[in-house]
């Protein structure tokens, strides 16, 4: 095919470009392991308070220095709130909601993660700055989206 | 309408929907900016708050944009091939229309308040999804027109290419048949029967990833209709040529392959798809940018062809010569121009792990504003004005404001939409009625930035009316003219020759095949889990 030789120049210089966006994002995804939260897991919405892990919101802390964070969304509240961890350690949140979609996004922070009913979000992140962030719902779950939030605190 | 029957009304009907669609848009997109910069605007409610962005949503990205693609793409087949099945067509405008009142009606009754994206458990009545799905088959209909129009032209031009404007409207015909197939699945499986109480409940995730199957192609029959503008109208009426007729070619049947199996990098964020999944599909994702960066090129060489053939022989004065008084040339200008700050910010949204930033927050909002909201909208204005003397045979009334309506168009935009990206940057949420949250000391920062977009949002507003206006005024009282007809560009060298870049049907199963490969085990692994679906939800 006859291409302008401009053209030509134009077209290797925006396929270098892609192949750069491109070889960034799998470069940061398998080196550094940096991948949105996509965890396999089911649950039953509307027997989240007979669930052994879910009946309970809580922080734990674990041995390894570790928190472990298992919280339900519901219109138009987190719980456990407030969410008190420990900078520098690693903390995995197990969400999932009981009644429609929800967003936990830690203003700030990498944590941004839908909430579906029915399935279990898990994400693990590091705090590395103390401080208290604001938790909101970005996901649009009825009159009251507007109000509902929560607060990370990192000691 | 004089006494022989004007050989438009097909497309002016069409036009006439979109116009009305995108007009009531308007005034309810102005009432919420300001409800955002906390102005008191009468009956301020979160009930009617949420009805009104429902109803902008659909009446914009789902009524004004499908409408006005159909219009087009009647008027440029009519114009290059000749127009089959008008009657088809007709029964598919009222389809369409009949779809678009019952969708309307619901959502302003109140019991429809579940956003344009309408993910279950919310549960809208089932007239909401019923309108929307009778609005996708009137357009099936089109495209079926299209199709046959487009074969018939074929049957006496055995071995020649199909002129490009038409070329460009198949493309958007293929990419739509596509994508809708995913929408087909969850309306006429699970949000349908479910909405009517014949399935107790749906799985929200599967409902998702059906949906976004849809909604990200959905961006690119919006978008390919305005690069068929940019492509084949553009450089005829600015003065010049196109600069080359076969790449155009390619970059349409590469929209054809690549815009369906890019779905996940809506869902990056989702719990129920494996991560190497979305992987894959950012890698088809960044795949897509590749045409549009040779639209950037093309269109741009084909425009500083048009001020050569002026005379200009300098590095930069060619720019300089181009008609920047001329609404159509300036409005695909601006939204080019716009289409390159939003196609970056397009690259930020489909990186992976960068999403995280991003993902609904009003970043995303100030995204889709620069695009479908100014590239692919201020394009269809722009096309408007150089329509309507040429389908309606009336001269443009009140030309001088059409004239200054895409610059406040852009500026409002601009105004709108960088201070979104900024403050979604900082967090603040998108599709919510006050970011007060209890007086935050986080959301406190976020007020001046919501308040300058409502001052963007009030520009936009009177850019829009001044568009009804001129559209109103010209369809109503413009005096009559004759003789303008509808002209596409010329290549710049040679004429095109028949091959690969006019088989259809090859480019079509590649994108199955493709689509297949991106989403038959992921949607099968959804399938097979043991999950639990949900019960319908109205919480408003």
């Amino acid at each position: 095919m006859k291409v302008h030789v401009y053209e030509r120049a134009w077209l290797w210089a925006a396929a270098v470009m892609i192949a750069g966006f491109l070889g960034a994002v799998v470069f940061s995804a398998v080196v550094h392991a940096v991948q949105p939260p996509s965890h396999m897991e089911t649950v039953d919405p509307e027997k989240i308070f007979e669930h052994p892990d879910f009946s309970n919101p809580r922080v734990e802390s674990r041995d390894d220095g570790s928190t472990l964070v298992v919280g339900v969304a519901q219109m138009f509240s987190f719980s456990p709130d407030p969410i008190t961890v420990k900078a520098g350690k690693p903390v995995t949140f197990r969400l999932t909601s009981t009644d429609v979609i929800h967003g936990f996004q830690v203003v700030g922070t990498n944590v941004n993660a839908t909430v579906i009913p029915g399935y279990v979000t898990q994400q693990t992140v590091t705090f590395s700055k103390r401080g208290e962030y604001l938790v909101v719902c970005n996901e649009y779950c009825g009159l009251a989206h507007h109000i509902m939030q929560a607060k990370v605190v990192v000691e | 309408m004089s006494a022989t029957k004007n050989p438009h009304r097909l497309e002016i009907s069409h036009f006439a929907v979109a116009v009305t669609a995108f007009a009531l848009a308007s005034v309810l997109a102005v009432l919420q900016a300001l409800v955002r910069a906390d102005v008191a605007v009468p009956m301020k409610s979160e009930s009617l708050y949420y009805i009104s962005v429902t109803a902008h949503g659909v009446l914009m990205a789902l009524v004004f944009t499908t409408f006005f693609i159909m219009g087009l793409g009647y008027c440029f087949a009519r114009a290059t091939v000749g127009l089959e099945w008008t009657r088809v067509a007709w029964v598919s405008f009222w389809i369409a229309l009949a779809g678009t009142l019952m969708t309307t009606a619901s959502i302003l009754s109140g019991k429809s308040t579940v956003l344009y994206t309408f993910y279950p458990p919310l549960q809208a009545h089932w007239t909401f999804y019923v309108g929307a799905t009778l609005l996708v088959v009137g357009s099936w209909g089109f495209c079926a027109v299209m199709i046959r129009s487009y074969l018939a032209w074929r049957r006496s031009h055995r071995a020649e290419p199909v002129p490009l404007a038409m070329h460009g409207m198949l493309a958007t015909v293929a990419i739509w048949l596509l994508a809708t197939a995913g929408l087909a699945v969850e309306m006429l499986t699970m949000l349908i029967p479910w909405s009517l109480g014949m399935i107790e409940r749906v799985d929200p995730a599967i409902a998702r990833t059906w949906f976004w199957w849809f909604g990200h192609p959905l961006t690119y029959f919006w978008l390919v209709p305005a690069y068929v503008v940019w492509y084949t109208v553009l450089p005829k009426h600015a003065g010049g040529r196109l600069f080359s007729d076969k790449l155009t070619r390619v970059v349409f049947m590469m929209f054809i392959l690549f815009s369906t199996p890019v779905g996940f990098h809506h869902q990056f964020s989702d719990p129920g798809i494996s991560s190497s999944w979305k992987l894959l599909h950012t890698l088809t994702t960044y795949a897509i940018l590749f045409p549009s960066f040779v639209t950037a090129f093309t269109v741009t060489a084909s425009l500083e062809v048009a001020g050569r053939m002026k005379g200009k022989k300098g590095l930069f004065d060619w720019i300089g010569a181009l008609p920047w008084r001329d609404p159509l040339f300036s409005s695909v200008v601006l939204a080019m121009l716009t289409f390159g700050i939003g196609g970056f910010g397009g690259a930020i949204n489909a990186a992976y792990a960068m999403n995280t930033m991003v993902h609904n927050t009003a970043w995303i909002q100030g995204h889709f504003h620069l695009t479908v909201g100014t590239a692919v909208a201020l394009t269809f204005m722009g096309v408007t004005y150089w329509l309507l003397p040429r389908v309606l045979g009336r001269e443009l009334r009140f030309a001088p404001l059409a004239a200054v309506q895409p610059y406040l168009w852009f500026f409002g935009m601009m105004l709108f939409s960088i201070p979104s990206h900024i403050v979604g940057l900082m967090g603040m949420p998108r599709r919510i009625y006050t970011a007060e949250l209890f007086g935050s000391p986080v959301a406190r920062t976020w007020q001046p930035f919501s308040t300058a977009s409502a001052v963007g949002g009030v520009i936009l507003f009177v850019s829009a009316m001044l568009y009804i206006v001129v559209v109103a005024a010209t369809a109503l009282w413009g005096r009559r003219v004759n003789g303008q007809t509808i002209e596409f560009s010329e290549p710049l060298e040679g004429a095109p020759e028949y091959g690969l870049w006019d088989r259809f049907a090859i480019w079509a199963t590649l994108a199955v095949v493709l689509i297949v490969l991106a989403y038959a085990v992921p949607i099968s692994h959804l399938y097979m889990m043991e999950r639990f679906p949900s019960l319908p939800q109205m919480p408003f």
